[in-house]
């Protein structure tokens, strides 16, 4: 297992350092100049080759990659003299457009993303495994023909459109709920869920109906197994059947998927945190390419695929820990 | 589909482009926002018209699904070239080939695509959007399509025909291409149909976040990110492009899971 899990560590970290190395490339070819940025607004063409010059904008791209790397890990100061930036550990850069790391942009961002993809994630839990498993166990019926056909639909609409029509119906006609904004949990739970509770809704909706047809398949192939078959003929109450030797099996490829998600949707709520208006990882990120603010743009490019990448781990070694069969490979 | 091939045909008989400007069509004294009920619906712009600029919807809508699907379709024939070629090599050579093949794989799975995506497509600034965008989404997304056909490969080629051709000397090529591939069309069918929605949806998110087709050129995500501005006011210019997008990746999805019940029995109605 220890073994497992150093080689898994290792990948890990080669293909974060892969990405990191992409990502560097793609934004070495942009237009923008972070020296003109630094500098500010009236800055003569001399002074902004002497700030390129510090900033090390001269050197290759490769000695260039080599201290954003050694950055993110012992932190670097950026400019010379009275006009050093202190970048700490860990530094993602420096987003000379807002005056601050970008790691402590980030950072500002991270509770509203993490409350919004784990509140989301609860609820299309809820309603996707739900409505799955009901299908499956009354398979063939009314019931799961509607649920199943429901879902296709659901699956389809676009996240725009479910977002918009929710404000326009809930907060506007209605006014039953304030315009969403992201309140601290810690401060107020329940304005928490208040606020936040249409943006769950739209990003549930779109996940739960792919996780409904996934949990029914799933059900229903267990539920065909020798060994559940086994459970009846001991006589087991179908309750006990179902509980134990049908779900716990069954839910193993959901719980993969949930994970694998919930990497992605920490920084990749994109289009959901702009509609709403929620300031979120995925609302910096759009902000930033609104303004070209490059450092950010590569700090959350990298984020991201952290979070990607570190959850694929998490599955991996639950199921290593789960079942040694999948260490092996 | 018919409708975007024929946009041309049917912008000439409701008489409308896409890129016209009706300054009539809106009240200046409102903010702009379209005369008549229904965000302007009249006999002359049969779906209404834009708020400020008055182009017309319909027309706009029409170009907008020749744009959406051409870069969808597009994308999902690069997918399923790169996707099929390089994970049928995979498979069936096995040793380095594979293992070189399969780590490409999970890097380009374990980047954050829409991130990157949008990232690379702001980089490049002065280039054909269109040819780009179908680029990048290719890019992306053929990892899935060779990762389903590279398992399907390593199943099919210890079946006795293959072993038989191989036996009677036939080249890696020929067994490839015209013993492998052959059964494993089905599968790729179904696949290439159900990653259409998910492109035509890439798409209209990238064109959403103002990164895809730019103005001039209509695609729907571009007018629902207009429209998202006008939901309260003028609700017709935000509902008609979302619906066009609902109906479409529906259709999709729902010809790819008839495709898949007809030609997989192992499918979900198992």
């Amino acid at each position: 297992m220890i073994g497992y899990l150093l080689r898994r560590l290792a990948a890990m970290a080669a293909t974060l350092v892969i990405v990191c190395a992409l990502t560097f490339a793609v934004f070495y070819l942009l237009p923008s100049d972070p020296a003109a940025q630094f500098c500010g607004k009236d800055c003569s063409t001399e002074r902004i080759e002497l700030v390129r010059q510090q900033l090390g904008l001269a050197d290759p791209l490769i000695v260039q990659f080599w201290h954003y790397l050694k950055g993110i890990f012992a932190g670097q100061t950026l400019g010379t003299g009275q006009y050093a930036v202190q970048c700490g550990f860990p530094c993602f850069g420096y987003s000379f457009q807002s005056a601050q790391p970008v790691w402590d942009l980030m950072m500002d961002r991270l509770p509203t993303s993490i409350s919004l993809a784990l509140g989301a994630a609860v609820l299309w839990l809820v309603l996707g495994v739900g409505a799955g498993v009901v299908s499956a166990l009354r398979r063939g019926t009314w019931l799961d023909r509607t649920l199943m056909v429901g879902t296709i639909g659901i699956a389809a609409l676009p996240v725009y459109f479910t977002a918009m029509i929710l404000l326009y119906l809930v907060v506007t006609v209605a006014g039953l709920l304030p315009y969403p904004r992201y309140i601290a949990f810690t401060e107020n739970p329940g304005q928490w869920i208040a606020n936040l509770i249409l943006p769950w809704i739209t990003l549930a909706l779109l996940n739960a109906a792919i996780y409904a047809r996934m949990t029914r398949n799933s059900v229903i192939e267990t539920m065909a197994e020798p060994y559940v078959r086994t459970a009846r003929a001991k006589g087991l109450p179908e309750r006990r059947v179902v509980g134990k030797h049908g779900l716990r099996p069954a839910l193993t490829p959901v719980a993969t998927m949930l994970g694998m998600d919930l990497g992605g949707l920490l920084a990749g709520a994109l289009i959901t945190e702009s509609l709403f208006s929620l300031p979120g990882i995925g609302k910096l990120f759009a902000d930033s390419l609104n303004k070209s603010d490059q450092p950010v743009i590569m700090g959350v490019t990298l984020l991201a695929s952290f979070f990607i990448v570190s959850s694929n781990l998490v599955v991996d070694l639950v199921y290593a820990w789960i079942d040694p069969r999948a260490r092996l490979s | 589909m018919l409708a975007a091939l024929l946009a041309p045909v049917l912008t000439a008989i409701s008489g409308t482009r896409p890129d016209t400007v009706d300054k009539k069509a809106v009240d200046p004294y409102l903010g702009g926002l379209p005369r008549g009920s229904l965000g302007g619906i009249s006999s002359q712009h049969w779906l209404g018209v834009e708020p400020l600029l008055g182009r017309d919807i319909f027309a706009r809508l029409l170009y907008g699904a020749q744009i959406s699907l051409l870069v969808a379709f597009s994308a999902a024939l690069l997918i399923t070239l790169i996707g099929t070629v390089l994970g049928i090599t995979a498979g069936y050579f096995g040793g380095r080939v594979d293992a070189l093949i399969s780590r490409l794989m999970d890097v380009m799975m374990s980047f954050p695509s829409l991130i990157f995506m949008i990232a690379l497509l702001s980089v490049a600034r002065d280039v054909n959007r269109v040819l780009l965008l179908i680029g990048v989404m290719s890019l992306f997304s053929w990892p899935y399509i060779a990762r389903v056909v590279r398992g399907q490969t390593l199943s099919l080629k210890h079946r006795e025909y293959v072993e038989a051709a191989r036996a009677g000397g036939t080249g890696s090529a020929r067994i490839l291409f015209g013993e492998i591939l052959p059964n494993l069309t089905g599968t790729i069918i179904v696949y290439v149909t159900l990653a259409v929605p998910g492109l035509i949806g890439t798409e209209a998110a990238l064109s959403f976040l103002g990164v895809g087709i730019r103005p001039p050129t209509p695609s729907w995500g571009q007018m629902i990110s207009d429209a998202v501005l006008y939901y309260k006011v003028d609700p017709m210019f935000f509902i008609l492009p979302s619906a066009c997008l609902f109906l479409v990746v529906l259709a999709f999805t729902l010809v790819g899971d008839a495709l898949r019940d007809a030609l997989d029995p192992k499918g979900s109605r198992a």
